[in-house]
């Protein structure tokens, strides 16, 4: 009885083959478009499903929300991978010694730098 | 230690080709042939040393020379081109004369150390990889010479990237990497961009293809002899590279 919207709705080979080569790009136009699809529908009751005041409050400023805790995610991960991020000093203790090592056994072997 | 290990797990029908693209390189080049040599020596893997010079005005192909006659010539190949035509084209140039079922490509400067060679060797063979790609974002992984603000601008354009192209590689700029040869070949036939974008891009590609990428923690040690070529505008070209992988992957 339904099988007709299942025909309409499941994706067809064509608009599987259409999301698996989509553009990044094109995956961050989607998704944009389907979060304020979802977020106009919760705000303005755009379906009339007579969505409690309540619940309309809170979806109302959610894009903003959203904005801050990213931002914030954001600035948090970097500035940890930035702390955190390996000062390879023993490396180049290493190197120092290697390239000492290196210029003597070349000079041995009769390179003219 | 890596040595007995190494000559147990080496297979006889591997080779291991070294692409170096060399400018103005003439202090370097002895150094990393030389390690090379050392740990592909200790390691007992079969390999060879394409080294691709554009031209160097400092007589970087005279050192080369000598290397060659020091090493042998099936140890040290020499595939020189006139003038400077760029990096992408030199790994393009290179390939073409590898015989090896798999390519190395690393700088020649000492940023890229030939010591962990064996663990991208290892790391391919444990998980069958079609590219094993060095890190200085994750684990032991790291930096030496760097200021807070390159380690900054560095992992921010990496967190942006991660964002933007989710790549399954955590280092995009790092060209340290090891590659079945075919997979090298189809990548390179792909990619389009120049400068160090190329690199990017060479990751992105392989992605979408399905290609899989296995990594291994790498310590960068900045140059220690010759000229650095980072520029303000490298930024700017990021950026660029950055949003045209974007828009087109
Ligand atoms: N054959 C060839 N090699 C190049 C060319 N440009 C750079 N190279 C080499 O490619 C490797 C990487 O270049 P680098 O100058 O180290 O670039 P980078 O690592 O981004 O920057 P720095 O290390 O800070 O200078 C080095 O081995 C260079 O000698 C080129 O046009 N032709
Ligand atoms: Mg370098």
């Amino acid at each position: 009885m339904f099988s007709w919207l299942i025909d309409e709705w499941f994706p067809g080979p064509e608009v599987t083959a259409v999301l698996l080569t989509m553009t990044k790009l094109l995956e961050w136009v989607f998704g944009v478009l389907l979060l304020g699809v979802a977020w106009a529908l919760m705000t303005f009751d755009l379906l009339d499903l007579k969505i409690p005041g309540t619940y309309r409050e809170v979806a109302w400023p959610m894009p903003v929300y959203l904005l801050v805790v990213f931002g914030c995610y954001s600035l948090a991960t970097v500035g940890y991978r930035v702390a955190t991020f390996n000062d390879c000093e023993e490396a180049s203790i290493e190197l120092q010694a290697q390239i000492m090592e290196a210029k003597e056994d070349l000079r041995r072997k009769g390179l003219k730098m | 230690m890596t040595n007995r290990k190494g000559s147990q797990q080496s297979r006889d029908s591997d080779k291991y080709s070294v692409l170096l693209p060399t400018y103005n390189e003439r202090e370097n080049l002895p150094l990393i042939v030389w390690l090379l040599v050392k740990y592909f020596g200790e390691s007992g893997h079969n390999y060879e040393v394409i080294v691709i010079d554009d031209g160097s005005p400092d007589g970087t192909l005279e050192v080369a020379k000598q290397l060659q006659e020091i090493y042998g010539e099936d140890k040290i190949l020499l595939r020189p081109r006139a003038k400077k035509l760029g990096l992408g084209t030199a790994y393009i140039h290179g390939i073409k004369h590898a015989t090896g079922n798999y390519v190395f490509i690393m700088d020649a400067d000492l940023s890229h150390h030939p010591k962990f060679i064996p663990e991208f060797i290892e790391k391919q063979r444990e998980g069958g990889y079609d590219l094993v790609s060095g890190t200085r974002y994750r684990g032991d992984g790291g930096v030496y010479g760097w200021d807070l603000r390159r380690k900054l601008i560095s992992r921010g354009a990496n967190f942006i990237t991660q964002v933007l192209l989710r790549p399954g590689a955590s280092d995009l700029t790092g060209s340290f990497r090891l590659y079945k040869k075919e997979v090298l070949e189809s990548l390179v036939e792909r990619c389009v961009s120049k400068g160090y974008v190329f690199q990017m891009e060479m990751i992105v590609r392989a992605r979408q293809l399905n290609y899989s990428i296995g990594e291994v923690p790498i310590s960068f040690v900045d140059r220690v002899y010759g000229e650095s070529k980072l520029g303000g505008n490298e930024i700017v070209s990021f950026l660029k590279g950055l949003l045209t992988l974007f828009a087109t992957t």
